[in-house]
């Protein structure tokens, strides 16, 4: 590595970069890493989140100035390097694979046919070429339970929309650029529609709150729009 | 005990010191802008520092007590005023049932803090009663308050009717009364102080001499824009040296970023969970309460501080609030006893 793998994130955090670009081999480091302070949270650990090459924790330092540590960016950093060396070669557990049932399409997939003429393709061949990839989630952010989903086939890759639309119905499914995604509530955005799920990616009533996980496998499943209402889909 | 609101103010809403543990499901961590405020505001009523108060933004609600209720004030002056009679903030105040609680135009400041005996009760959503608003969760009905909403208080716990039994007992001062004692604005940070202390960024190096020279050196004016979510700035274009792709990443509170229109955005307390803009510094923790009193259109400038530093800083916060907390412990025992 030709970087420093630490760095802080401020006077509470730290950011531990495992590897320079998208791939499954820095994205196994970040979710053996993650696992592991899962299981071994350190004093004053408050929160990890993953990223695409990073993992991020955030620590408490009144906790560790209360337990007499002096400097405590310097006490976690310590503590991470110790961790990082010990789970160096660690496997991450195995991925869960989670199948998000899809209705393309019509009013709600409003930009499918756009999609498809953009690439020279039929709407069907576009719900065939997005349905039968797998896709990885690198991490959830931007929004509650909104995953990051790498692996979409660059066939179907489509430029954002010029004007963003100002209210993109929860459960909405898109493509923006080379990404998918799945617009787990109402918010504006400018990524082409092509379908969307009756499953809500987001449950603040639920722990965890999101339906996904960093390190989970995706596939996207066609349903009618009678296979969506029937799985709890409004209209 | 409620509290019904006769007007809403601009963005008046429920607080705590924030969700913490869902970042890395999308959570953002939302809670009080000024959490000096919010935990001096909740120890003066007796209530913990965590607990629910209304945050309360440039222009202030009207509340109507129904029951007798003990508050405090604190963070930015509002000339609050209870039945037309101006209130001092940074104390307990036992008010009247019936009467009404207003507020002006921030004098100084932009958010204030209301804190309630037994604090506001509404659910804990994933651990926080702190309004979410793109989410619509949390806090009252996950939103700003409105006209016509009507708050209710949990049961004040043994401190606070302690703090009540001092008031209480001097009833003829209609309709509210005050402590005489109080936590001195000399001993609070300065929310007309305009520097802003900042840690280096992990790209700090990689923006031009000239941008960093002149991050540490001018002004900044805090841009209408700003919100809860972030400070936009506007001031000299800070550019980097080469342009830099740069992979989505957990940010922190603080956190300032710069997109490629070269105008820093500083990240507050209902920021994003994760971001990709090259961060050129962080505020440190202990002056983002002063920062989050800075009223949009007014300027800031930048001050270099050490890691260290900024972490000794926070744990002299924390001796300052553990002092107060003290000295409201000695006057409750003190006068139960007399």
């Amino acid at each position: 590595m030709d970087f420093d793998p630490f760095c802080p994130l401020g006077d509470s955090g730290i950011v531990v970069t495992l590897g320079d670009g998208i791939d499954s081999r820095t994205h196994e480091k970040v979710m053996a890493l993650l696992g592991y302070l899962e299981e071994h949270p350190f004093e004053g650990m408050v929160e990890i989140v993953p990223g695409f090459t990073t993992v991020v924790v955030y620590y408490d330092p009144i906790r560790l100035f209360h337990l007499g540590v002096s400097f405590p960016y310097e006490w976690v950093l310590g503590k991470l390097k110790e961790m990082v060396s010990q789970f160096a070669g660690r496997k991450a557990g195995e991925a869960r694979r989670v199948e998000i049932p899809v209705c393309y399409g019509g009013d709600f997939g409003p930009d499918l046919v756009e999609v498809a003429s953009h690439n020279g393709l039929t709407p069907d061949e576009v719900i065939r070429i997005h349905s039968e990839a797998e896709y990885l989630i690198y991490m959830i952010g931007f929004a509650p339970g909104f995953p990051y989903l790498g692996g979409m086939d660059k066939r179907i890759s489509t430029p954002r929309r010029r004007s963003p639309r100002l209210a993109i119905p929860e459960g909405s499914v898109g493509i923006g650029g080379e990404q998918t995604g799945i617009y787990p509530i109402e918010s504006p955005g400018g990524w082409q529609l092509i379908g969307r799920t009756p499953l809500a990616l987001f449950q603040p009533d639920e722990n965890p709150p999101s339906l996904l996980r960093a390190g989970d496998i995706v596939r996207f499943r066609p349903v009618t729009q009678e296979e969506y209402v029937a799985l709890g889909g409004a209209d | 005990m409620s509290v019904e609101v006769l007007q809403s103010g601009l963005c008046t809403t429920v607080q705590d010191m924030g969700r913490f543990g869902h970042q890395q499901h999308g959570v953002i961590v939302s809670g009080a802008m000024d959490t000096l405020a919010l935990r001096l505001a909740n120890r003066l009523v007796g209530n913990p520092e965590n607990d629910a108060a209304l945050e309360i933004t440039l222009l202030g609600p009207k509340l109507k007590f129904h029951e007798d209720q003990l508050i405090a004030i604190c963070g930015g002056v509002f000339s609050p005023m209870i039945d037309g009679k101006p209130v001092p903030s940074w104390r307990p105040v036992w008010v009247s049932g019936g009467s009404v609680l207003e507020f002006g135009q921030a004098k100084k400041g932009c958010r204030a803090y209301i804190s309630f005996a037994g604090g506001i009760d509404v659910p804990q959503v994933l651990g926080s009663r702190s309004t979410y608003l793109r989410a619509e969760i949390g806090g009252f009905k996950g939103r700003p308050l409105k006209k016509g909403d009507s708050l209710q208080m949990n049961q004040p716990n043994d401190n606070s009717m302690q703090l009540i039994g001092l008031l209480a007992n001097k009833r003829d001062r209609f309709p509210f009364v005050a402590a005489d004692w109080y936590i001195g604005e000399t001993m609070l940070p300065s929310y007309e102080k305009s520097i802003v202390r900042v840690i280096r960024g992990p790209q700090f190096d990689q923006f031009s001499q000239e941008s960093r020279r002149v991050f540490f050196q001018q002004e900044f004016q805090i841009s209408p824009q700003s919100d809860r979510m972030g400070y936009r700035l506007s001031g000299s274009r800070l550019e980097l040296e080469q342009p830099l792709e740069l992979l989505s990443e957990a940010v922190t509170a603080g956190t300032i970023q710069v997109p490629s229109d070269g105008q820093p955005i500083i990240l507050m307390a209902d920021r994003q969970t994760t971001g990709g803009y090259p961060k050129l510094g962080f505020v440190a923790s202990v002056d983002l309460p002063i920062l989050a009193q800075r009223k949009p259109g007014t300027t800031i400038r930048f001050k270099e501080i050490s890691l260290m530093e900024a972490q000794q800083e926070m744990m002299k916060v924390e001796g300052m609030i553990k002092t107060f907390s003290r000295g409201i412990d000695l006057i409750t025992r003190h006068a139960t006893r007399s």
